[in-house]
């Protein structure tokens, strides 16, 4: 057993849980919410409407027999839900979201004027192509800039996330191979410092996962990767700049490396913000990379909305990208919808990745940052990411500990629990008491290969302000765990509309979904 | 008595017979935390040493468990997967994973007794 001691532990903390000292369990504005399958009744509707007339059943044995079971409000009962369930939720338009490796930048607000053009909010994947061409015009128009900004030559547009670009990225390389006659190459390296997505993904195709350890510094020797490859190794899947928020400098070594043995170079593009307009990875010998526009490009994500992350291909996947595809011919862009079609142009699909084009809204979204932003925008953006992480690490690294030193970071700042030692104060104790401080917590215990590890990535988005305050914080944090006050952290959330949840419990009772209460099934 | 033996990647392994009985030690339970899944292998799959056959679920993360030996799976043991917080109760004892049948006896004794592997533990940590 490959023991994991570094993940994140679970611990239901020291605070009370007792609820509101309120008549009504309200704490002000913030309301004691129920489920709406407890606040509706199943006898009450919220629309009048009048009985429809008995018309014969088709449906036969299928007809439903009792009743469904959704609970009836009136329209105002429904909105207060669901506002007061919003205000417990925390949001990039509500403060500073920290969570590194995710990029949780502003989302412009003209980006949504954009996405609700009725010629882009209210099309439908099935109308004919010829009703669409402004459309399709446009997911050109975003997958070429999105080549031009990576030297690459090819790109699939259609998977929807970052996960699902590794998996279009690898199955075009596995394609590759097989076209090749080279079935029998079954192991995929992958440094430890990587996305956890990068060893699921290879796992998910039946590939054999080689772990690179990385080295005193946080990044992968060309070495270690060079005393790894074999002829049965397909691919590495790195990831730069890395999850230490470091850039990889050897990372030309490793490329050709992985090509003269005849394996394909497979780059997570998830912390794509920091090198945007600097660097073209393409240029550093990669063979496929996806791009997560809910990060790089400012589309919402988390609870905000889908991602996208299409994928760009090297000259030798491009013809294995997946349906469907833009072909231009004539000065008229369409889809390419069948292998057979596909065929006729060269291609070699490895087939379909989903039933559409990918997220429409999306692409409409992350252009309107492209073209608002400019090329001279977008290089700054990248710039004021990698700056404010160091203005971070600048403003902490005196009284926080960082696991490789005291070195220049790229998007993202990494420390360790080092200065928490010996003040019975865990990273999750501090994380938790960040909640407190009306933050939402960075990323904890990731990367796994750092002890109790605090990954900060603050992004463009914030004002020299917003930072100093930030950094503010964390020093009376850091202040507060030396000085003994272990109460504050052990006990924390303390202001939450809920405490510290009883995680193992959770996992392994897990209650899937509501349930009427005994009683009220016995009345019924 | 069985012969007990353990290794590196902190399992238990005690043969009776031609039947070794495999599970994970007190000190892995204790490193991983509060155990919530258990994933069993197939009785009758035919496994290869280091080869990884279940999965444990903690809090923290997943982890494999490797086959000690080469051999097949005979017996599971299907409590953990109605009580995976077993492992955290009795590790080295109501908590053994599965049961292989040996197809070479004689090389479980090359694994680490429990001196050597208390002397490894006490080492890596």
């Amino acid at each position: 057993m490959s023991m994991n001691r570094q993940g994140r532990p679970t611990d239901t903390g020291t605070g009370e849980t007792a609820s509101a000292p309120t008549f009504t369990g309200h704490r002000g504005l913030d309301h004691e919410e129920s489920l709406i399958f407890e606040r509706g009744r199943l006898d009450k509707t919220g629309v009048d409407l009048p009985e429809p007339k008995a018309v014969a059943t088709r449906l036969g044995n299928v007809a439903r027999q009792g009743e469904i079971g959704l609970p009836g409000l009136a329209e105002p009962e429904a909105v207060r839900h669901y506002v007061r369930l919003s205000r417990m939720n925390y949001a990039i338009d509500s403060g500073l979201y920290p969570l590194g490796s995710c990029t949780m930048k502003h989302n412009p607000r003209l980006n949504e004027r954009m996405a609700r053009l009725p010629g882009f909010g209210d099309i439908h994947p099935l109308q004919p192509q010829s009703t669409v061409a402004g459309a399709i015009a446009l997911i050109e128009l975003l997958g070429g800039y999105l080549m031009e900004l990576t030297g690459m030559p090819a790109i699939a547009m259609s998977p929807k996330a970052g996960a699902h670009g590794e998996l279009c990225g690898m199955l075009a390389i596995k394609a590759a191979h097989d076209a090749a006659g080279d079935s029998l190459r079954r192991i995929v390296l992958v440094p430890e410092s990587a996305h956890g997505t990068n060893p699921a993904t290879a796992a998910f195709m039946g590939y054999s996962v080689k772990t690179i350890p990385a080295k005193t510094n946080g990044t992968v020797a060309a070495s270690d990767v060079k005393a790894a490859l074999g002829p049965d190794v397909a691919a590495i899947m790195l990831t730069n700049p890395n999850t230490c928020g470091l850039f990889e400098p050897e990372i030309v070594e490793i490329a050709r490396a992985v090509h003269d043995a005849g394996a394909y170079f497979y780059c997570d593009g998830a912390n794509f913000n920091a090198i945007v307009g600097k660097v073209r990875p393409g240029d550093l010998g990669i063979d496929a990379m996806h791009i997560n526009l809910h990060k790089t490009f400012s589309t919402p994500h988390g609870g905000g909305g889908p991602g996208a992350g299409p994928v760009v291909l090297s000259e030798r996947l491009a013809k294995y990208a997946p349906l469907p595809f833009i072909h231009r011919e004539d000065g008229k862009a369409r889809l390419i919808e069948t292998i057979g079609e596909a065929e006729t142009l060269g291609a070699d699909p490895f087939g379909r990745l989903t039933a559409f084009h990918g997220q429409m809204g999306m692409f409409v979204r992350a252009l309107a940052y492209m073209l608002s932003h400019g090329s001279d925008g977008m290089r700054q953006a990248s710039e004021d990411a990698v700056l404010s992480a160091n203005y971070m690490r600048a403003g902490l690294r005196d009284v926080m500990t960082q696991p490789f030193g005291d070195q220049p970071c790229m998007h993202e700042v990494l420390f360790d629990d080092q200065f928490l030692k010996d003040t019975g104060v865990t990273t999750l104790d501090f994380a938790k008491a960040m909640i407190d401080e009306g933050y939402h917590p960075m990323t904890m215990y990731f990367p796994l290969v750092v002890h109790g590890a605090m990954l900060i990535e603050p992004t463009e988005s914030e004002s020299r302000e917003s930072l100093d305050i930030f950094i503010d914080t964390l020093r009376d944090l850091t202040r507060a765990a030396k000085a003994g006050e272990t109460e504050r952290f052990t006990s924390a959330p303390r202001f939450t509309p809920r405490r510290r949840l009883d995680e193992t419990k959770a996992a392994r009772e897990p209650k899937l979904r509501w349930m009427p209460p005994p009683e009220k099934q016995a009345a019924e | 008595m069985a012969l007990e033996r353990f290794t590196k990647d902190h399992e238990y392994v005690r043969v009776d017979g031609d039947v070794a009985t495999i599970g994970i030690t007190t000190h892995a339970q204790e490193q991983l935390g509060d155990i919530v899944f258990v994933e069993l292998p197939e009785i009758g799959r035919k496994v290869a040493a280091g080869e990884a056959v279940a999965v444990v679920e903690s809090v923290k993360a997943a982890s494999d468990v490797f086959a000690p030996l080469d051999g097949e799976v005979v017996e599971v043991n299907t409590e953990l997967s109605e009580s995976p917080a077993l492992v955290n109760e009795d590790a080295e004892g109501k908590a053994w994973f599965f049961k292989m049948k040996l197809a070479d006896v004689k090389a479980a004794e090359a694994l680490l007794d429990r001196a050597a592997y208390d002397a490894f533990v006490a080492e890596n940590g």
